[in-house]
């Protein structure tokens, strides 16, 4: 109930020492006119920033232009069976693409064979099981594997790692899968360290510390609430990781897989020093010198000819792009399909 | 008692009003907020809006200002009529509008820059006044707000090192600064302890002498502390408006008394 | 057994339960064990790369790889100093003509096309953009500078590497901007700030400190950057310091060594990826700290 008293207000005298002096101050009349200064500046600065996003659009539409531009007389001559043919003969002008694309593909798929399943393992290490005093170096560590530039681990793939892959693993591989039927195939040929497997693991290594990164931070903010109930119904930290966190984080954790891809299948330096740079699909050997697409147009491109083997290397790129681009925008498709199907359940 | 909502509450005040709201209507989206609200706002008096969540009391201040068109899916229809020019149908520039009608937030918002960096901030805006006048400028604000023994050795220190009621008076001592014609309070002291809630009440209370001031409470006891005049609004619509004790002691609707009393809400 | 009061669980069950759980325990224990040893792996491969790049890079490390351009091979002495100056000049060029576009698009994508259609494609278009192979963009620079223009030249090679600052500066001003509570906005514009008073002194100031950090983690990104430079830059022997021709960079140089057989060479491009390795990770360490130092 209001009562008479409190609708006075309670008014110590010393509440401020200098209100009651200073309200005798009457302010110095209304300012002469409020001007309102360069009424045009927000229009500028509103045109700037929309000139910026053009530029940005701009950028993309020109790159597609570009290629496609630069690789009209392949794609007029071979059509798409460039995609299909593994004829790679610059004396003659046959091009085809496939042992590329192929190279581009196996290594990329090795790579997040090898990568993914480990990212998580570090994620889920950051998360749930580091002491608290080890986690920000440890993940500090893991984000400075990503900061190396990929030159670093091309050159010492090829100079320190692959006399190592060599005698460590390729050759123990090939003695124990000799003569199976299709591992055999895989693992069969000059074990010198160079070729597909070779270049597929360092595309790991470089890949982890991305998905690495992604998965911990989509992790770090799972409601500790979401946890604690799992936990207090008896789960195990594992349990609690595949049956409560990663359903809720899946979103962002195929978002940083597709990142983590994307990396793999755009990687130049790290794949082009251990590939081998040689045109061949003679055999399924994992080992054997091999070629993606970013290796041929880093090794290829400033010689080539000003004609059809210039117009090949253009047609390999824009492949790479159309690749690039139909995985990225198809899993931005497919997470904001999934969050939509998400928020109509809950 | 009337239960009926009295769509017309146009009141009989003494004084002039200092701005005056017809047939106000506002829409966020297709969800009809504010229903046909009329009122005259007393000069030179602190008027309080009162009412449950959601009842539309800072929908309402918002648009004495024009915030809302900051926000494409908020509209306004109806008249606002500040000094014989309805503000809502103006052509005129909104920040001419907010120069003269000022806004406090519920949370305190100082600026990313030095405590006097944050009182010039509105002056500069719109004049350029030398240095001496600018220091007198800052130094009357934060006396007005209060402010200025705590401050004024660190003048050049960040806003956001204050105490949050400092810095709500930093943000009053800001909107002062440009000597606008009327302040709204939008439930400045739910963010503070009580102590600092004394305080502003208590600045509130001498600001009314050279402002207008309107002030958004969720706290009953604020309102009947503070304020000359108060208005009751519930869903949407203006229940009841009068003279704070009258309000109080004498409400003429059930609603309000419901309200007050703490029936409901 | 049947006479247990149905609230409790029975004996047979409780034993069913305890063999489940140890299994589920094994299942635990395996799994934490292998996630130890991903951290394990991790941090393995970190720490050879390093250790192998210190190692062999350290012992090529002297003043004359500051003050002298790269050698023919074989020959005694000789250093990196055309590559790193080349370099240091394409990115610099790099982050300037990069640094504006991005951050004016970034507050485009907070600040005015958050809902709008022209809003959606740009941040389409921009993840697109910041996932792009990145020697399909020195393809796109060759095609419309080089070719033009006849020459290789370090401004392309700059031109190629701002592709790739911009869309990084975008990302991370735009979702700098948009930590920033509506209320400080709110509060600017009730005072009567013009929109872009608003966004210049309150908004992306209260967000610098996460925008600054975006422009050096782009910087430290192109500057091991190789592919793009490889058909605009192309490479340079000797000294030169004009932009206008081709122009060495230390990556494309390593490159170029490392491949090559002769042993001075491949002496400084460790040398070199030493350089790099180094330069890269401070810039990111002086990230770091800017984020932290900064409220």
């Amino acid at each position: 109930m209001i009562r008479q008293a409190d609708l006075v207000a309670t008014r110590p005298a010393d509440a401020f020492p200098d209100a009651g002096s200073t309200a005798r101050i009457v302010p110095k009349g209304r300012p002469a006119a409020i001007r309102r200064a360069r009424p045009w500046a927000d229009v500028l600065f509103s045109a700037t920033v929309h000139l910026a996003a053009w530029v940005t659009l701009a950028i993309l539409v020109g790159i597609v232009l570009s290629l496609v531009v630069g690789a009209l007389p392949a794609i007029e001559q071979f059509g798409l069976g460039f995609l299909t043919s593994a004829q790679w003969d610059p004396v003659q002008d046959k091009y085809g693409g496939l042992v590329m694309i192929y190279g581009t593909l196996m290594t990329s798929f090795i790579a997040l064979l090898i990568a993914v399943p480990v990212s998580f393992g570090i994620a889920l290490f950051l998360t749930e099981l580091s002491p608290a005093w080890l986690k920000r170096p440890l993940g500090t560590a893991v984000e400075l594997l990503a900061a190396i530039p990929s030159i670093v681990y091309g050159m010492w793939g090829l100079l320190v790692f692959s006399p190592v892959l060599s005698s460590y693993v390729q050759q123990p591989l090939e003695k124990t899968f000799a003569g199976m039927p299709v591992l055999g195939a895989l693992f069969s040929g000059p074990p010198v360290g160079i070729g597909l497997l070779s270049a597929g693991i360092i595309l790991a290594i470089m890949v982890i510390p991305f998905i690495a990164s992604v998965m911990r931070d989509v992790f770090e903010v799972t409601p500790p609430l979401l946890k604690e109930s799992a936990y207090g119904l008896g789960s195990t930290t594992w349990e609690v990781m595949i049956k409560v966190v990663l359903p809720y984080t899946k979103t962002g954790v195929i978002g940083g897989i597709m990142l983590g891809l994307g990396r793999a299948l755009g990687e130049t330096m790290a794949v082009t020093f251990v590939i081998g740079n040689f045109n061949q699909l003679d055999s399924l050997s994992l080992f054997e010198a091999a070629n993606s697409i970013t290796s041929a147009l880093a090794n290829e491109f400033a010689e080539a000819g000003d004609g059809l083997h210039k117009a090949a290397l253009m047609y390999l790129a824009l492949v790479l792009f159309f690749i690039t681009f139909v995985v990225l925008g198809g899993s931005k498709l497919l997470l904001a399909r999934l969050g939509k199907r998400e928020g109509a359940r809950s | 008692m009337d239960t009926r909502v009295d769509k017309s509450a146009a009141t009989a005040i003494t004084g002039t009003p200092k701005f005056s709201i017809r047939n106000l209507n506002f829409y966020y989206g297709k969800f009809h907020a504010l229903k046909g609200i009329s009122l005259d706002i007393p000069e030179n008096k602190v008027t309080a809006f009162i009412g449950p969540s959601g009842c539309g009391k800072s929908t309402l201040l918002r648009t004495f200002n024009r915030m809302f068109e900051l926000y494409p899916e908020q509209r306004a229809e109806g008249e606002i009529i500040l000094d014989g020019e309805n503000i809502l149908a103006s052509k005129e520039d909104a920040s001419l509008i907010r120069a003269r009608v000022g806004m406090v937030f519920q949370k305190p918002t100082p600026f990313p820059m030095s405590i006097y960096d944050n009182v010039a901030y509105g002056i500069r805006l719109f004049e350029s006044l030398p240095r001496v006048e600018m220091d007198e400028r800052v130094e009357w604000a934060l006396r007005k707000a209060a402010l200025w023994t705590e401050v004024k050795d660190k003048l050049a220190q960040n806003g956001a090192g204050l105490s949050g009621g400092q810095q709500q008076r930093l943000c009053i001592a800001r909107g002062i600064a440009i000597k606008p014609e009327v302040l709204l309070l939008d439930e400045p002291c739910s963010a503070l302890d009580p102590i600092s809630t004394g305080k502003i009440e208590e600045l509130i209370h001498e600001l009314k002498s050279d402002y207008t001031v309107v002030i958004v409470t969720h706290n009953l006891q604020q309102a009947a502390r503070s304020s000359d005049f108060t208005a009751y609004m519930y869903l949407g619509d203006l229940i009841e408006f009068g003279r704070t004790q009258d309000l109080f002691m004498r409400p003429t609707k059930r609603d309000t008394e419901d309200y007050i009393t703490g029936r409901f809400g | 057994m049947s006479t247990a009061p149905k609230g409790t669980v029975s004996t047979a069950a409780q034993v069913a339960r305890a063999a489940r759980h140890a299994a589920r325990k094994r299942v635990n224990a395996i799994a934490l064990s292998l996630s130890l040893a991903a951290m394990a792996f991790g941090l393995f491969w970190l720490l050879w790369i390093l250790e192998e790049t210190i190692r062999l890079g350290i012992g090529g490390m002297s003043l004359s790889l500051f003050t002298q351009s790269t050698p023919p091979p074989q020959a005694p002495t000789g250093g990196l100093a055309n590559a790193i100056f080349g370099s240091l000049s394409m990115v610099a060029v790099a982050t300037l003509i990069g640094t504006p576009i991005g951050i004016l698009a970034g507050i485009y994508l907070a600040e005015y096309g958050t809902k709008s259609r022209l809003g959606h494609v740009t941040r389409f278009m921009n993840d697109i953009l910041l996932a792009a192979p990145s020697i399909v963009i020195g393809l796109f620079i060759y095609s419309i500078v080089v070719v033009p223009t006849r020459t290789f030249s370090g401004w392309a090679g700059a031109l190629a590497l701002s592709l790739i600052v911009i869309p990084i500066v975008v990302r991370t001003t735009e979702n700098m901007l948009r930590l920033i509570p509506h209320t400080l906005r709110e509060a600017a514009f009730a005072l009567g700030a013009p929109k872009w008073r608003v966004i210049m002194s309150i908004t992306l100031k209260a967000a610098r400190a996460g925008v600054i950090t975006g422009v050096l983690l782009a910087l430290a990104r192109v500057a091991g950057e190789t592919a793009p430079l490889l058909f605009t830059a192309l490479s340079n022997q000797f000294w030169s310091s004009d932009l206008g021709g081709p122009t060495a960079s230390l990556p494309v140089t390593i490159f170029k060594f490392a491949m090559s057989p002769y042993e001075n060479w491949q002496k400084l491009a460790w040398a070199g990826v030493f350089v790099i390795t180094a330069g890269v990770l401070a810039l990111n360490i002086l990230a770091r700290v800017l984020v932290r130092t900064k409220p």
